[in-house]
């Protein structure tokens, strides 16, 4: 008898104690933020943050279709972003918690307002272009001085991969981003849903194939890092983090990268809170904290990535608010366009034609 | 009563961690996509009863997968993979158990140690190890470099040999292990009798140990081509993207098309794939039983 109450009093304190201790969790992309910033979180609050990574947004999606994640905030791109909140996934934010929601840069909020009207569900965590990280020296050394670094037929044109070959080349393992490019190249509007016409990038990309190492969405960074590939099509600040890798290791791989001066893809990573999060109240006072000028230009430094917080600029380092590759400038902003969701048919059509492209069947 | 508590134990484990499941992902894949949480919409309810489900029944999402060349040729491929890492694990893992077996009593239980030994690391570091290994610059290549065997560095990595190597090196125990056991137990007299007659030693292992430790093979043969089948890890960390398996066709239904239903009937079909060698295997496991009575 003794025993049995012990234990009932026992498992009351620890109840007790797991009800003080309150908890945010988050699911964000690799490689995505400072991580003295987590810590930083947990002083400042006193909650405790546990803080999950994903490399695709298919992965995320399943977890937020299927629900019951146990996530309080995660990062969605911008069309997966919309489609989910027509899912019903999302809450929308209660912006009384956000005081810091001010510091936000107007000219994002337009832009994500495509996929989020009055922005409503989400903040702008981060935005960049999918473009071409190359080993400058390697790529030289194969494709001549005058190698088209900044455009499309670097990897489009089979000439040109027929010799990239031999020093390796990544491309994103995400048809969502593979496929406008492609459709860039030969002229198309990036942004159909036409089936027919995105069944015209699967000349493009079979007469390419063979030359392809990977198709991956992450594994980029250290290969470029590590000179085990020489071109990677790739997210901006992925290859600017490699960039500086191997400036650290100092190993004479020197990498750069370019949008593609035929157009480049521009995205949205955007921080919403699941309509099922555990902590909702946690989770503004999550995204009030990375929403702090301060505290966002320190993410920014760390992962190479325009911000759409308009106060986090006057602390951001110079190689960073200064580099057009991260915030370009007017004319090449001109330059980018955006992509909407499929839909479900489609959805299938360009993935039925992505497993082609990779598997050949 | 006791005899009836003991067989209603396996019997509800079976239930609660098969049947129901297998019928939750039978039940999505007849049911159809939907933009909604979860992304299907349910045929079936309580309310309705179980008449209005079976008349609104429809295979179409089965169908859907004769339609289109990728499906049976993403499993002729996977088993095929399967298979050709079960016989390399096979020639392998024998020679390996047949060596522990005969090693002197004390050293046995080091032996044993050392194939065990690496489960006490997870399986994704191990794996994510070979990647270290076998990539242009890794171990292997800079070794053979050095050794002065290739001037250029062998491309393994992304290949499907790559895919052979993780699979016969995750799976190795489970052949080793079975094997090892069959022949632990061989009475060591058999040899010798065999050779008294007039055997060679060659002929007295093939006529006298293989039979004998046959059990032992086919355990461990149906334990690495089961999960070896539906292998999605392996494939997607050391394979290249043209190396086609099933479990990367159902990755894909599952995350990219977000079609929950087409998902599922991949996967139905993928167990109805497998329930023949594990019907085999649960026969091969009751004969050696009754034969060890």
């Amino acid at each position: 008898m003794k025993a049995q109450t012990l234990a009932f009093a026992s498992a009351l304190a620890l109840s007790a104690a797991a009800a003080q201790a309150e908890e945010v969790r988050v699911y964000n992309w690799s490689d995505y933020i400072d991580e003295s910033l987590l810590t930083k979180f947990e002083e400042e609050t006193g909650i405790d943050l546990i803080y999950d990574v994903f490399d695709s947004n298919e992965v995320l999606e399943t977890k937020m279709l299927a629900g019951g994640s146990g996530y309080d905030v995660v990062v969605p791109s911008g069309t997966f972003l919309q489609r989910q909140i027509q899912a019903g996934a999302f809450q929308k934010l209660d912006k009384s918690k956000l005081p810091n929601i001010g510091n936000m840069w107007d000219v994002i909020m337009d832009r994500t307002a495509q996929y989020d009207p009055g922005n409503e569900y989400a903040i702008n965590y981060m935005w960049g272009t999918t473009g071409l990280g190359v080993n400058l020296t390697k790529v030289k050394e194969v494709l001549g001085e005058d190698a088209p670094i900044d455009s499309l037929a670097l990897i489009f044109d089979p000439a040109n991969m027929e010799k990239l070959q031999s020093c390796g080349v990544h491309l994103l393992d995400a048809p969502t981003e593979m496929i406008p490019a492609a459709l860039k190249y030969i002229g198309e509007d990036p942004d159909s849903q036409d089936p027919d016409v995105i069944a015209k990038t699967e000349a493009v990309f079979e007469a390419i194939r063979p030359y392809v190492l990977k198709f991956h969405n992450s594994e980029y960074i250290n290969a470029l890092a590590n000179g085990d590939i020489c071109v990677a099509f790739g997210w901006s600040g992925d290859v600017l983090q490699a960039r500086d890798r191997a400036a650290e290791a100092d190993n004479g791989v020197e990498i750069a990268y370019n949008a593609p001066k035929e157009g480049a893809l521009m995205w949205f990573d955007e921080m919403a809170i699941p309509v099922d999060a555990p902590n909702p109240d946690g989770a503004h006072k999550f995204l009030n904290f990375i929403m702090d000028a301060q505290n966002m230009a320190a993410a920014s430094n760390y992962v190479y990535y325009a911000n759409g917080n308009k106060a986090s600029q006057e602390f951001l380092e110079e190689d960073v608010i200064g580099d057009p590759a991260i915030y370009p400038t007017e004319e090449t902003v001109a330059n980018l366009y955006t992509t909407t969701p499929y839909d479900a048919k489609v959805q299938r059509v360009v993935t039925r034609l992505w497993t082609k492209v990779k598997s050949g069947t | 009563m006791r005899k009836f508590f003991l067989i209603a134990v396996p019997y509800a484990w079976l239930l609660a961690l098969f049947l129901i499941p297998f019928f939750i992902v039978l039940k999505i894949s007849l049911s159809d996509v939907a933009l909604a949480r979860p992304p299907y919409v349910p045929q079936f309810s309580w309310d309705d009863g179980i008449m209005a489900f079976l008349r609104d029944l429809d295979f179409e999402n089965f169908v859907f997968l004769t339609e289109d060349s990728l499906y049976w040729k993403a499993y002729l491929s996977s088993v095929s993979i399967a298979g050709l890492s079960t016989i390399l694990t096979l020639t392998i893992g024998y020679p390996l158990a047949y060596g522990m077996a005969r090693a002197p009593e004390e050293w046995r239980a080091t032996l044993m140690m050392l194939i065990i030994l690496p489960f006490w690391t997870s399986f994704l570091i191990r794996v994510y190890a070979w990647m270290g290994i076998l990539s242009q610059e890794g171990l292997l290549n800079q070794f053979l470099m050095w050794t002065g065997l290739i001037s250029e560095p062998l491309m393994i990595l992304n290949t499907p040999t790559a895919v052979y190597i993780g699979i016969v090196y995750t799976y190795l125990p489970f052949m080793v292990l079975p094997i090892y056991s069959a022949l632990d137990r061989m009475d060591g007299s058999l040899i010798e009798a065999a050779e008294d007659l007039g055997c060679s030693r060659l002929s007295a292992f093939w006529l006298v140990t293989v039979p004998l430790s046959r059990n032992g093979i086919i355990a461990g043969c149906f334990l690495v081509f089961i999960p070896a089948l539906g292998e999605f890890v392996i494939p997607s960390l050391l394979g290249g993207s043209g190396t086609l398996m099933i479990g990367k066709v159902l990755w894909e239904e599952f995350f990219s098309n977000r079609d929950w239903p087409v998902a599922s009937a991949v996967a139905v079909i993928l167990l109805l794939i497998l329930v023949i060698p594990i019907v085999l295997f649960q026969r091969n496991q009751q004969d050696a039983e009754e034969a060890a009575k």
